[in-house]
């Protein structure tokens, strides 16, 4: 015979519930990774937000009399080859890289987003036509789309991010139609439409705020992929048109001439990379966790 | 069976389409006129007016899509306006190089991520699950020229003990016939050329390899844990199986299908990432293929890499759909 769930002798705790949202906040405060990723993201945003105001330097300014100085006092982080100092080109690049990323996951889930639910809601042969673009798009690897994008679009930083919503697009449209399929069967579905609710009023009052959820887990987890693709392009030597502009892919490409001499120049937009792309996975799958409990381990 | 086959052949068709209205597209994304910005801006009123021949680009939309769908299907895919090669040619030459990559990746993300899975599932919420879910974690949020940048530092800067670049020294005198270098090592009976391609293989397939790495440990201790908790696992122990034969013959066979699933879609992403992984490490294929011909506006080389890359995608999951439905005869009938 199982155990059984609560105590014997103990009350029963009851708590009102809050409402899927309210419930979904609950769970994930007391989601430990969620928290760390939490943490990780509030300093991403804070480096970018409050980068003119801590940065010790401006992200352009410093003279070839400092150029590739190790870690020190003055430069914590060491300066670049053109003697600028690392930590605040650090700090500003975590404006480009939360705005490009912020920027395309919008776009992506706004283009995504509609696709989905025209394929999801009207169905039929738009549904058919529609998703097997979603396929072909699907089928191009996404960072390989991304510099097809911005080579044919031109270099700058509205085209990275076009780029990058373009590479999520398929991912939000494929989620939002999924969820919008089965919500179509469901009872509350067949009642608004059975006291007279017209298709759309159906459609946006009722099936799209019941599959918001998966959406967002995967805006957040896009968020990660997202800031490392902005990077890889800037890697690839795609980045934004200035060179001197503080982008962290940009910034290890130009590390990797001075791998012997300077290797802190490699690890600190490495770490931040990594650190933002971390923060945005932990909240991503916790917000997945907390969202659906069923989907807890 | 075959009709299953069938089916899943027909369905790639569309997708296909799909595919080819898309890269259409590309071609108009071009700022100006189309044929000047393939040719360059110093390329003679001739051949502009050529290249407009040859796209079609007096003619209506309609028409240019149907004169490229009938090129791309005779296999003419353009040519590089750099050696004026064409782009099939030079992509056929280059692929070994990325297939060799790629499959070692591979090897390395199955042959560590499935055992890890396996490890964790065996530990699950104990202290040696935990580290196997931070490994993963790191795998999926370090991209691959940040990690490859890391070995390469560590491994052939700091200690020496790998080469940081290349695909073989290049004074080894290694004869290319197949362009695999493992293969034409073996080919020239010289173990010495083959260590130095392997050496020179280790670091970006590890790099290359971490992501699917991270996501097949996830997945396969997530199938294990699935299948370890179903009932006729139970009674398997029950009758007093050997908890090795459970293993192998109850809980593997079963925990084996979504595995097979994830390995087929990783290969979208591992072409997609050898992309990056070419140029960390100047390993000469189609990723550097395609990178190279960014900075050349070589636009059909782009176009038709991309083509190329996402055909054999589909291939490759339409066979692990077939593969599937072989491991799993219920898919076939549904």
């Amino acid at each position: 015979m199982a155990a059984p769930a609560v105590p014997v002798g103990q009350p029963i705790e009851r708590r009102a519930s809050r409402g899927l949202w309210g419930d979904a906040a609950r769970r994930l405060m007391r989601n430990r990774p969620a928290l760390v990723g939490l943490v990780f993201i509030g300093i991403f945003v804070a480096a970018a937000i409050l980068a003119p105001f801590i940065a010790p330097f401006g992200p352009l300014e410093g003279g070839l009399a400092q150029r590739l100085q190790p870690p020190s006092t003055v430069h914590v982080m060491g300066t670049d080859a053109q003697g600028r100092d690392e930590y605040s080109r650090v700090l500003f690049g975590a404006q480009v890289s939360l705005i490009a990323g912020i920027a395309s996951v919008i776009m992506g889930v706004t283009i995504g987003g509609s696709i989905g639910a025209l394929a999801g809601g009207v169905g039929g042969k738009l549904d058919a036509v529609l998703m097997r673009f979603v396929d072909a798009m699907l089928a191009v690897p996404g960072i390989l789309l991304a510099i097809g994008i911005v080579a044919f679009l031109g270099r700058g930083l509205p085209q990275i991010m076009f780029a990058v919503a373009v590479v999520n697009v398929p991912i939000f449209a494929r989620i939002l139609r999924g969820s919008l399929l089965s919500l179509r069967e469901s009872d509350y579905v067949t009642a608004a439409r059975s006291i007279g609710a017209s298709g759309p009023r159906v459609l946006v009052r009722h099936m799209l705020p019941n599959s918001l959820s998966p959406l967002i887990v995967a805006a957040t987890l896009a968020l990660a992929t997202a800031i490392i693709d902005v990077a890889g392009l800037g890697f690839l030597g795609l980045g934004p048109p200035d060179p001197r502009t503080p982008e962290w892919g940009t910034m290890l490409t130009d590390a990797t001439k001075f791998i012997r001499q300077a290797p802190w120049l490699l690890f600190f937009p490495g770490a931040a990379i990594v650190i933002s792309a971390i923060g945005f996975n932990l909240l991503g799958d916790g917000l997945r966790e907390s969202l659906d409990p069923r989907m807890r381990r | 069976m075959l009709r299953f086959i069938v089916r899943r052949l027909l369905g790639v068709i569309p997708v296909l389409f799909g595919l080819s209205i898309l890269l259409f597209a590309f071609i108009h994304l071009l700022p100006g006129d189309p044929a000047t910005a393939i040719l360059g801006q110093h390329a003679t009123a001739e051949r502009v007016a050529a290249m407009r021949e040859y796209l079609g680009l007096n003619d209506p939309l309609w028409q240019q899509y149907l004169a490229y769908l009938d090129r791309i299907l005779h296999g003419d895919l353009g040519a590089s306006i750099i050696n004026n090669q064409p782009v099939l040619h030079e992509f056929l030459v280059r692929f070994p190089a990325t297939i060799e990559l790629t499959v070692a990746a591979m090897i390395f993300a199955a042959g560590v991520g499935i055992p890890l899975g396996r490890f964790a599932a065996r530990h699950a919420q104990h202290w040696p699950d935990g580290g196997v879910t931070i490994v993963s974690l790191l795998g999926i949020s370090i991209p691959v020229f940040v990690l490859g940048l890391t070995l390469q530092y560590i491994f052939a800067v700091q200690f020496d003990l790998l080469p940081a670049s290349g695909r073989i020294d290049p004074r080894a005198g290694l004869e290319f016939r197949t362009n695999f270098v493992l293969i034409d090592s073996i080919l020239m009976g010289s173990p010495s050329l083959f260590i130095d391609g392997l050496s020179h293989l280790i670091l970006p397939a590890i790099a290359l390899g971490s992501i699917p790495l991270a996501i097949i440990t996830r997945i396969t201790r997530a199938s294990v844990l699935d299948v370890t908790n179903e009932d006729y696992v139970r009674t398997a122990r029950a009758k007093g199986l050997a908890e090795r034969r459970i293993n192998s013959r109850h809980i593997m066979r079963n925990a084996w299908l979504p595995v097979v699933t994830v390995l087929g879609l990783q290969i979208g992403g591992l072409l997609g990432g050898a992309v990056i992984t070419e140029t960390v490490f100047g390993w000469g294929g189609v990723g550097t293929f395609a990178v190279d011909a960014i900075f050349n506006r070589d636009y059909f080389v782009i176009q038709n890499t991309i083509l190329i890359f996402a055909v054999i995608f589909l291939m490759v999951n339409l066979l692990v759909d077939i593969l599937y439905a072989v491991l799993n005869p219920r898919i076939r009938y549904a």
